[in-house]
């Protein structure tokens, strides 16, 4: 106890004094939200025993579905007002109803798999153009995103300098990644100099169908594989190691491991990479548009192309079809979801 | 206090009233440039805001491409500038505003743009909508170095398609060029020699007739040209679709020794080529049915869904004026579309180029010269669903897709849907 006049105890030798609590910029900034929610917090009582637990869950998610609702579900709904139209108004109101009469001409041929017999062949031509370029693209894309993944994933030198080399092309934007790539094989381009250089004739690549799709397919693979070969390279570092040391004990040939152990390991990660990849393959646009505008003919004209040349970049514009055409990719492409979903669900089982 | 009160609403109120007294119309327009008009129109302006200070106007440089794809959604919105310059004149015609009654003297429009009316309104109308800033007219030009140097001689005026072909590829053989010739990818430009081959897009009826003789003679030809490596397959052949695509690069860089185009390139030409070689425009290569140009342009025009229509047409009145269409023509080296000015034919083109009025004296004469089929289609309603079907066929033709004969077959079903779709 201290009397009143005297010294307090210690005085004479003072404790040192405890320093103020710091504060994190994080708690700081913190606060205000802090003390937002306690004023909110018997509103939402409040509200809580008005509503119920479902109520609440609806709140809480209005602000989310009023924005989805906005950007995709009214836009939707808007397309399939615009497939169902006909006419040359661009103005939705000012178009006359037609009914599936834009499905009936993409849909309408003798034999879907000769355009020539179509009502509109350029539609039919775009969709076998498609599953060529799918079924090439993805095939090579993954092929070349594993072995980028297997090499990035051993203690090679200047392992990050490389990871970075290769996911580069993924930060470009597709009409800078057409662009260059036009530059190098355009008759005047950077290819064929070297050519001339080198004593060779040059060739003008971009007016020759077969070249026309390997280009498409090379640089389109080469744009995305980084992204593609990152999510593997995520799912081989998770196998762990202690599984192929073992095989290396048991003497098992590199061969028979990744065949025994990464391939198996690996396969969920792989499925996913499949569907995103063909995901991406189907909507093929901006690079290829800007690298070959389609040709030569239109053995480079994809799906998306065509949709966007009939809707928006033709003279005479039919948006009534590039909504059908739309509607329909945006089908397949459903179709490619949900078997990516499920097989997301199926890897999380196993 | 309340004196007070009152003298502050009473000097508030003479204010607004004051600043709403003085308050300028303003006119907004679109435009595009080819060139150097963009500078042009807006000196221009600057003069006539100063003869009009109640008027301020906008002007809004933008893209072909804007004009192309933004302004049609635009004008079909109800909305968009009070004035715009558009090629695309018949096709977007009932968003133009009838300028008559806003006009102070409507029969000096008649006597100078009266011709190309038609290009700009709707069928069977007799309203004025705006006025061509320029004609343009297709026409060839040939890279005189390069025929010089290849002891070839420029082929004389009235030489046919063919006759200028074998000259031109000679040339290219000799030089060194990788073809002959090139034709921009545009159905307007390939409507030409196909005109001058004999066919005739339009019906008795005033509808599409089918793809004739004289269309499939000339395509016949240009496919095969193509194939032989005479045309420059890289413009026709790297591309889908109608997607436009001009060869004036490979005609500026000295890739070409001949080129098929327009008038539009003179001022390009003028400011990317300058002296590196002789360039000269030798007109339109004949067909056996005559060597005429196909005529078009650009033309500003009213838009309707403008709130000021006085001031609109105080505008148009003043930039289609005899004096400032002169000083328009002049420093843009265009061909004018002011009648009197046309006729009166002592333009002095501004430039320090003197391959300029020679190659502007050229097509300024076959002006004069247009077939009867020439000039009907600018304001011919079908004539851009006729270009998108030839346009989009021939390609696929030239790249070996599809035989000449089921490109016609596809080029009449094309236009035939082209049709259906409008009368639905």
């Amino acid at each position: 106890m201290t009397m009143q006049g005297e010294a307090p105890a210690g005085a004479g030798n003072p404790a040192p004094q405890q320093a103020p609590a710091r504060r994190s910029i994080g708690a700081v900034l913190a606060a205000p939200v802090g003390l937002l929610a306690h004023l909110l917090d018997g509103p939402m009582r409040f509200w809580q025993r008005l509503a119920g637990r479902g109520g609440m869950i609806a709140f809480f998610l209005l602000p989310n579905m009023a924005v989805f609702a906005l950007f995709v579900i009214v836009p939707l709904g808007i397309n399939v007002a615009y497939s169902l139209s006909g006419g040359t108004q661009l103005f939705l109101p000012s178009r006359s109803f037609v009914g599936p009469e834009n499905f009936a001409r993409l849909l309408t041929c003798d034999n879907h798999l000769a355009p020539a017999t179509c009502r509109d062949d350029l539609f039919w031509i775009a969709v076998w153009n498609t599953v060529r370029f799918v079924a090439l693209q993805v095939v090579v894309l993954v092929a070349v995103a594993m072995t980028t993944a297997l090499i990035l994933n051993r203690s090679i030198r200047a392992r990050g300098f490389w990871r970075a080399v290769f996911f580069f092309p993924v930060l470009l934007s597709p009409v800078v990644v057409g662009l260059i790539w036009k530059w190098i094989f355009q008759r005047q381009g950077l290819l064929n100099w070297l050519m001339v250089e080198m004593g060779l004739d040059p060739v003008n690549w971009l007016t020759d169908r077969t070249w026309a799709y390997v280009f498409s397919v090379g640089i389109s693979v080469w744009a995305h594989a980084g992204f593609y070969a990152l999510i593997l390279l995520a799912g081989l570092q998770a196998i762990p190691r202690h599984i192929y040391e073992a095989a290396e004990m048991d003497r098992t040939s590199p061969a028979r491991a990744f065949r025994r152990i990464t391939l198996p390991l690996l396969w969920p990660n792989l499925l996913v990479v499949i569907v995103l990849a063909l995901i991406r393959a189907v909507q093929v646009f901006d690079e290829v548009y800007v690298l070959t505008g389609g040709g030569p003919g239109t053995s480079t004209m994809y799906l998306t192309q065509y949709i966007y040349e009939t809707g928006f970049a033709s003279t005479l514009r039919n948006p009534g079809v590039a909504a059908a055409a739309s509607l329909m990719m945006g089908g397949v492409l459903v179709v490619l979801t949900l078997a990516q979903i499920a097989l997301t669900r199926w890897r999380d089982r196993q | 206090m309340k004196r007070a009160y009152l003298r502050g609403t009473a000097i508030a109120a003479a204010l607004s009233f004051a600043t709403g007294a003085y308050a300028a119309d303003e006119v907004r327009i679109m435009w595009y440039s080819d060139g150097n008009e963009g500078e042009v129109v807006a000196d221009l302006l600057k003069k006539f805001e100063e003869q009009n200070p109640d008027i301020k106007v906008t002007l809004d440089n933008v893209s072909y491409q804007v004009i192309k794809e933004q302004l049609p959604i635009t004008l079909e919105a109800g909305d968009g500038p009070d004035i715009a310059r558009v090629t695309d004149l018949k096709a977007l015609a009932d968003h133009w505003l009838d300028l008559t009654p806003y006009l102070a003297d409507k029969a000096y429009w008649d006597a100078n743009y009266g011709e190309q009316a038609d290009w700009m309104r709707p069928d069977g109308s007799q309203a004025i909508t705006g006025f061509m800033t320029q004609i343009t007219l297709t026409g060839a030009f040939a890279n005189k170095t390069l025929f010089d140097q290849a002891g070839v001689a420029l082929p004389a005026a009235g030489s046919t398609w063919d006759q200028w072909v074998e000259a031109a590829a000679q040339v290219a053989q000799s030089q060194q060029s990788p073809a002959a010739f090139a034709m921009d990818r545009s159905g307007h430009r390939m409507s030409a020699p196909i005109l001058n081959y004999g066919a005739n897009y339009i019906g008795q009826d005033g509808m599409p007739a089918p793809v004739d003789a004289g269309a499939k003679a000339f395509l016949t030809e240009l496919v095969g040209w193509t194939e032989g490596g005479q045309n420059l397959k890289d413009v026709w052949v790297s591309a889908a679709g109608a997607s436009y695509r001009a060869a004036a690069e490979d005609f500026i860089n000295a890739q070409i020794p001949l080129y098929f185009s327009g008038s539009w390139q003179i001022s390009n030409f003028s400011t990317k080529i300058g002296d590196t070689f002789d360039w000269v425009a030798v007109g339109n290569p004949c067909g056996p049915d005559g060597c005429s140009g196909i005529p078009g342009g650009a033309g500003l025009v009213a838009v309707k869904y403008t709130k000021n229509p006085e001031a609109v047409g105080k505008v148009m009145d003043y930039l289609a004026s005899e004096p400032v269409m002169r000083e328009f023509t002049q420093r843009s080296l265009f061909i004018p579309s002011n009648a009197a000015i046309r006729a009166a034919g002592d333009l002095k083109y501004e430039t320090a180029d003197p391959q300029v009025q020679p190659a502007l004296d050229a097509f300024n004469a076959d002006v004069k010269n247009l077939s009867p089929e020439a000039n009907a289609l600018p304001a011919w309603k079908w004539a851009s669903a006729y270009y998108t079907a030839l346009v989009t066929r021939t390609g696929q033709a030239m790249a070996g897709e599809m035989s000449l004969d089921d490109a016609f077959a596809r080029m009449d079903s094309d236009i035939a849907e082209q049709v259906a779709q409008a009368g639905q």
